[in-house]
């Protein structure tokens, strides 16, 4: 069941349930970390949608960040890992789609490790922007020397999430984790 | 939820998106569902659907959790789509001009597996298919791409005139998809949009670098997209089944114009005319397609066919 109530004071993003054996659950869950960007967990990206524990059985939703993230069955299957090891033996994981996920989800702690870990984190809210041949985008910062002087190298990077960026004055070369 | 405000919110959705394409206001049309009757957070237009599984949540999902067989003949052009092109974008990874654009077009079909995944998984429901069954198992005739997608990926010019193309197309088409009866469609369509937005960029600034660069890439920008063009056609064609879906598919023919008016500033900066010439005839949508789409299928199902039921 995907409906449950969620605690007082949760947000879209970490919709923590609201009942005791629940919130255990989730508190497991939410240690699993981005296979691709390990110092993020699900619970930082706004990808652990709900957890509930309904008797002896565990469902556990997570929501792609893109529709063809590869991370997302090595994310499924730590989670599945996590709670079984932690005593939970019927537990089911589903992934969905709505609400789609996107970067403003992201907890303000994990767009600081973000950086710590040299990528630079997502600026602006999300929003689909009008069309047009010129678009206009805040300056992404250095993650190394906080430089504003960078240029995107690549929209596309090493993950679908990800665009190639190079700073211009410490002259390296960094990921700029992209707004969704 | 009762029938007549479920069908006010979705005219109220699209209405959003329309005023969105028009007035340059960047919302997100999913946040703007009016409340659908359920107390589950503003940011649900649509509740929980999932896709991975073949239910849905019945509590808060007014969709059925198979598609009525219109439905799933429907997500079966838009997925055929989506992974036809994934696949012929696919060939380009350590063959584009610089390793930048390798990355870019890897992900960029990434993207597109994953909206051809969820679409023929919901698709396949209705006639007990698995995704795998309907990518690998069907026969040339059985396809519903349109012919755009399976135009050969030529030299690099070409290939950026078709994603020009396709993503300006797919862009409009998950916009007003985004607002559909079909929860699970509606779902699909509010993540894909995001994504295609970035596709669309990505064609649009390599139509300028190109057609701006050197004699010689302007002019292969040039034949790419004259090449191209024929097959806009069909991609705005509304065939019978749209008549039966109003409210669920986005009728084709009303596309025309913001794909139109997406793409045109770019030309213009660009300094390029709109490509004249034929009209290809189409017919993807009925299982007719050009000598492109066989080899293209025959590569991509060949190990699938070969090792039956293997996995990594």
């Amino acid at each position: 069941m995907t409906g449950a109530k969620v605690a007082p004071g949760a947000s879209v993003a970490r919709p923590r349930p609201a009942d005791l054996a629940s919130q255990r659950a989730w508190d497991l869950a939410a240690r699993v970390c981005d296979p691709e960007i390990p110092v993020l967990t699900i619970e930082d990206l706004g990808v652990l949608r709900s957890v509930t524990v309904d008797g002896t059985r565990t469902t556990v939703t997570l929501t792609p960040t893109y529709s063809g993230c590869p991370a997302m069955e090595a994310m499924r299957d730590d989670v599945l890992t996590v709670l079984r090891g932690a005593g939970y033996d019927d537990v089911t994981v589903e992934l969905v789609l709505a609400p789609a996920w996107t970067t403003d989800w992201m907890s303000e702690e994990g767009k600081a490790k973000l950086v710590t870990y040299g990528i630079a984190a997502p600026t602006g809210r999300s929003g689909v922007r009008p069309a047009g041949a010129v678009r206009l985008q805040l300056a992404v910062k250095c993650p190394r020397c906080s430089s504003l002087n960078t240029r995107e190298l690549a929209r596309f990077g090493s993950t679908s999430c990800k665009a190639l960026y190079e700073c211009r004055d410490c002259l390296e070369p960094f990921d700029y984790f992209k707004v969704l | 939820m009762s029938t007549p405000s479920r069908t006010d919110a979705v005219t109220d959705v699209v209405t959003d998106v329309v005023t969105d394409a028009a007035g340059g206001v960047v919302t997100d049309a999913a946040t703007h569902a009016p409340d659908r009757g359920h107390d589950h957070g503003e940011n649900e237009g649509h509740g929980h659907v999932e896709v991975d599984g073949v239910e849905l949540s019945a509590e808060l999902v007014e969709g059925p959790s198979v598609a009525s067989h219109d439905v799933a003949e429907y997500a079966l052009w838009l997925g055929d789509d989506s992974l036809v092109l994934a696949q012929q974008l696919g060939w380009w990874i350590s063959r584009a001009p610089e390793l930048e654009e390798d990355i870019a077009l890897g992900n960029i079909a990434l993207d597109l597996i994953g909206h051809a995944r969820s679409l023929l998984h919901y698709s396949g429901a209705e006639s007990d298919r698995t995704e795998d069954d309907l990518a690998y198992w069907r026969t040339e005739p059985e396809f519903r791409s349109a012919h755009l997608f399976e135009q050969p990926n030529g030299d690099f010019a070409h290939t950026i005139a078709r994603q020009f193309i396709a993503a300006n197309y797919l862009f409009e088409l998950y916009s007003r998809l985004a607002g559909s009866a079909d929860a699970t469609l509606a779902a699909i369509a509010a993540k894909a949009v995001k994504e295609v937005d970035y596709h669309r960029d990505h064609a649009a600034q390599w139509v300028l670098r190109l057609a701006l660069g050197t004699e010689e890439s302007r002019a292969r920008m040039i034949c790419g997209l004259g090449d191209l063009w024929p097959f806009l056609d069909e991609l705005f064609v509304d065939e019978p089944l749209i008549d039966r879906l109003e409210g669920v598919a986005v009728r084709p023919s009303t596309l025309r114009g913001p794909a139109w008016d997406a793409m045109a500033p770019v030309l213009r900066e660009a300094g390029l005319d709109e490509p004249r010439g034929f009209i290809s005839s189409g017919g993807g949508r009925r299982g007719d397609h050009s000598e492109n789409l066989g080899p293209l299928l025959a590569e991509m199902q060949v190990l699938a066919r070969s090792h039956p039921g293997a996995s990594w």
